[in-house]
């Protein structure tokens, strides 16, 4: 009996170890996925806010999670990819302080009403934000997306000094994890010895200029070409990009490693530009209907004089029945206060000159006319320092208060629209960064994506996905966070298959691709003040 | 050494199974060694679960059969589109059971049962990629059953008895596949129940047409355990008016089915061999959808989820030889089909048909105590399945890839007869 139980055990535990379920192709196994041509030991990715994984209008930690090289390098994880380390933020509040103050908001939150419908973004105020900028991250990290960084930005020393942070001469989220006060993002990149990069950058070279509608210089008007004198709002000049960009990429290929580069998406695939219609005025709102008859019986002595002074295309004009357009200033069109104030002096005596000055440069907008997202939460409303200057001015309370109404009878401000002008100073400067980037990568031998295009097919047919469709749809299309120009985690994981997709055709891997509809959106909260 | 080698032959030929849906057919270690047959078997007092019929016909006064088992399963995902892969974590299920019978007279026997016929215990990693399906779940029904056996002549008997339920659950899943608090973490469900009761019943017959032959049939009646008032806690929910919902806990409602089952089957005894072969039809076809209503909502199931089961069958056989006159050994073999439907195979009972290899002895200490060992390999095929009727926004979000299980089962258990 004894010498048979030893035997019945031993074939039970053979049995136990047999059991374990195996597959006929584990995944894990070797020749599923491959890395082909690639070494992806240490993925070093370089770029701006949308590498980093900054998203509703804050840098925090599960944005960074689902950054596009985050994404990326998990997938790489199957096929030889290495560990892959980000200088994630302290919390999910984003913001940030600065030797305790606060210098960076809170992310934006989606805020619903009680009926469960959504309301729009507010920033969430649930709770402090805890990074401070002046705490130094440890070591390296191979996502070096530095939220805010224009492409001469890899490139300038002292960018990561947070002694620069306060004046603006540095940046919050390089100054984090630079390696010194000195050094440049290329240097600390080039310093780990990547043996694989990807490059997203050029997209603030314009978008800046864009997303403060236009306000800032246009450097290939200019000619300036020395960007260490250029403002946050311009436009870098195209051979700027071009020899900067080259560089770039030159201290990354070295050696021969390997890489894919990224283009510039339009700025109108964004929601930040396009939702925000150039006619928002609804005759159905009672509180805009109401005003409508006083607005065209102001408008008409305005408009005469327009004719009058040769420009009757300036008309204003609000409909009863459809949507009206909003009253913009053009600072493209002559101005014309001084015909204006000979023109109104009749009809308002001391005041002509003011009201002639409010409506120097206006006109009507109109569908070429792209007004930011910011221009939601003011048109219709009183610009009540516009109302306190015009007080100051001696016009009488009631008349200020009548004359500051937003995009009604205050042409909205510069900042809030870009105007066609602008869009066409910023498409030259996009077409000839996307040729430059192409060209480097063709050169180099570098795999390419086109974010450009992928982004347009987000926006004009969307992108079908096991739970839907992803659309530019601000809020609830799925592809763009609650500040209409980064992506969701969703937008992210669209990002990473298309880079996915380059790298099998360029270098003969095989990779493992993401459920898109396994990443989230926005984010839902009623936590705001 | 002759000896020795057919007991090493018989454990690896041996081949077992389980059942399908949550069915866990281990309600004996006799039979369990012998393919889980019994239903015209005549050995100990197993009968009380496989045949009550049978029970007259023990030869002794009092029979008394206890054992435990502990179930290893293993259930490994992959999908290879995605490059991911998961695994369950190895749970031990340990169903227990307790027989006894007693012989009144020459006509009647009466007995008692406690056996654990259905159960399910999966445990994926937390926020796996099929989280919202599920996260975890742990199945437990505990029947009692008192039974009488009359014996109506040598040839014929009947018996059966009602059975009183216990069961119980604990269930989690995450709401949506992106649902999250603030901080990414992803809102989920717990529903849980414990000690909710129901009562059913089983009627069995047992035809000796010759000395050697025996013939036997076992019906177990449907039982739906009906969860009322039972306690839903939500977690991680964000805090928003976007969703209906407040973490914390509510009560919910919810009904699950445990199946009928009719076994028909044979035994025949030659010298010292005894061969037997059951067939059991598992009446899966009542498992429609699993309803969850929450009590925090006004109207309505507020998680429906088709389930679609169809009745299945198991085929099993089973062999036993009497090796030395304290030795007997046995073992068996069953085909277990799934009652699962293409396009229906949701991770939280992730059965496809099995080959289940059994083998087991007893060993008898003296002539009224005996010790019973069995074990049980349930092999399952790789298979390619998915879950196709999860809703998000009302469009069908399919969840599936590769699924291997199995399961290994040994059991020691002992039979005392006076």
């Amino acid at each position: 009996m004894t010498r048979k139980n030893i035997k019945y055990f031993a074939i039970l535990a053979l049995g136990l170890i047999a059991c374990e379920p195996e597959f006929d192709t584990p995944i894990d196994g070797a020749e599923v996925y491959v890395s082909g041509k690639l070494d992806l030991s240490n993925y070093v990715a370089l770029g701006n806010s949308l590498t980093a994984g900054y998203a509703d209008g804050a840098l925090y930690i599960t944005g960074q999670e689902n950054s596009y090289p985050n994404i990326l390098a998990q997938q790489f994880k199957l096929a030889g990819g290495g560990e892959f380390m980000q200088p994630l933020m302290a919390d999910n509040t984003g913001g940030a302080l600065l030797g305790g103050n606060q210098i960076l908001d809170n992310r934006f939150v989606l805020v619903f009403d009680d009926k469960g419908k959504p309301v729009g973004p507010a920033v969430y105020t649930g709770a402090k934000p805890t990074t401070d900028v002046s705490n130094k991250l440890t070591g390296s990290f191979n996502n070096m997306g530095v939220p805010g960084a224009k492409s001469y930005h890899l490139a300038a020393p002292g960018y990561g000094n947070v002694a620069g942070v306060q004046a603006g001469l540095a940046n919050p989220y390089f100054a984090r994890f630079a390696s010194s006060s000195e050094t440049t993002v290329i240097a600390d990149a080039v310093a780990q010895k990547p043996t694989f990069f990807s490059l997203w950058i050029g997209n603030n070279d314009i978008l800046s200029y864009a997303t403060s509608g236009g306000v800032g210089e246009d450097h290939n008007v200019t000619g300036n070409l020395v960007p260490s004198t250029y403002g946050s709002n311009d436009i870098t000049n195209n051979n700027v990009f071009a020899s900067v960009y080259s560089d770039l990429v030159k201290a990354l290929a070295v050696n021969g490693t390997e890489g894919v580069l990224l283009d510039i998406p339009d700025i109108t695939s964004a929601p930040f530009f396009t939702t925000v219609p150039f006619a928002p005025l609804n005759p159905l709102d009672p509180s805009f209907a109401a005003q409508i008859p006083t607005l065209n019986a102001t408008y008409a002595g305005l408009n005469m004089a327009f004719t009058a002074l040769g420009v009757p295309e300036r008309a204003i004009q609000f409909s009863a029945t459809t949507a009206s357009a909003v009253v913009i200033k053009d600072e493209s069109l002559t101005d014309i206060t001084a015909g204006l104030t000979v023109a109104l002096g009749g009809a308002f005596g001391p005041l002509a000159p003011i009201v002639a000055a409010q409506y120097g440069q206006a006109r009507q907008a109109k569908s070429s006319d792209l007004l930011t997202l910011r221009s939601s939460g003011v048109i219709g409303k009183v610009n009540t320092a516009r109302v306190a200057e015009l007080i100051g001015m001696g016009v009488p309370k009631e008349t200020a208060g009548q004359l500051s109404v937003n995009g009604l009878t205050l042409p909205l401000e510069d900042k809030y629209v870009l105007i066609p002008e602008e869009q066409t100073a910023i498409k030259i400067a996009q077409d000839s960064y996307n040729a430059t980037i192409k060209a480097v990568a063709g050169a180099n031998g570098l795999a390419f994506v086109s974010a450009k295009s992928l982004l347009l097919q987000v926006a004009e047919t969307g992108v079908s996905f096991d739970g839907g469709v992803v659309t530019s749809t601000f809020a609830s299309g799925g592809g763009f966070s609650l500040d209409g120009v980064h992506p969701t985690p969703r937008g992210h994981a669209l990002v990473a298959n298309a880079l996915l997709e380059a790298l099998e055709e360029t270098y003969e891997a095989k990779f493992p691709r993401v459920n898109i509809g396994n990443y989230g959106t926005v984010t839902a909260n009623n936590e705001v003040n | 050494m002759k000896k020795l080698l057919l007991l090493v032959l018989f454990v690896l030929v041996t081949l077992v199974t389980y059942a399908g849906g949550y069915r866990v057919s281990v309600q004996g270690q006799r039979a369990m060694a012998m393919g889980h047959t019994g239903v015209a078997v005549v050995n100990s007092a197993e009968l009380v679960f496989f045949n009550p019929a049978g029970l007259v016909y023990l030869e002794n006064k009092l029979n008394v059969s206890v054992g435990a088992s502990g179930i290893f399963t293993d259930v490994i995902f992959q999908n290879e589109d995605l490059g991911i892969s998961y695994e369950t974590d190895s749970s031990v299920g340990t169903p227990l059971n307790l027989y006894g019978s007693y012989r009144v007279n020459d006509w009647m026997s009466v007995g008692l049962g406690v056996y654990t016929p259905y159960g399910s215990e999966v445990t994926w990693p937390t926020d796996w990629a099929g989280s919202h399906l599920v996260n975890n779940i742990d199945l437990a029904a505990i029947y009692i059953q008192p039974v009488v056996s009359f014996k109506i002549s040598d040839y014929f008997s009947i018996g059966g008895g009602p059975i009183y339920v216990i069961g119980s659950v604990n269930f989690n899943r995450n709401l949506s596949r992106t649902l999250s608090d603030i901080d990414g973490n992803r809102s989920n469900v717990t529903v849980e129940d414990s000690g909710v009761t129901k009562w059913g019943w089983s009627v069995g017959a047992m035809f000796n047409p010759t000395e050697n032959l025996r013939l036997g049939f076992n019906y177990r009646s449907e039982i739906i355990v009906e969860v009322e008032g039972g306690e839903a806690t939500f977690s991680n929910l964000p805090n928003s008016t976007a969703v209906p919902l407040t973490n914390g806990t509510t009560t919910f409602d919810a009904a699950l089915p445990l199946p009928a089952e009719l076994t028909v089957g044979l035994s025949y005894e030659y010298n010292k061999w005894v061969f037997a072969f059951d067939y059991n039809r598992q009446f899966w076809g009542v498992y429609k959808s699993l309803d969850i209503d929450f009590g925090s909502t006004p109207t309505g199931p507020d998680s429906v989820n088709p389930r679609n089961y169809k009745d299945s069958s198991a085929y099993r056989l089973g062999l036993q030889y009497q090796a030395t006159d304290k030795i007997t050994l046995r073992a068996g073999y069953y085909r277990d089909e799934s009652p699962v439907q293409a396009g229906f195979f949701a991770p939280e009972t992730p059965r496809n048909d099995s080959d289940g290899f059994t083998g087991g002895l007893s060993y008898a200490i003296t002539p009224k105590l005996a010790i019973d060992a069995s074990f049980f390999y349930l092999k399952f095929k790789e298979v390619d399945a998915s879950y196709d009727h999860y809703k998000e926004n009302g469009q069908e979000v399919p969840f599936g890839g590769t699924y291997k299980s199995s399961a290994f089962a040994p059991g020691l258990g002992l039979t005392y007869k006076m």
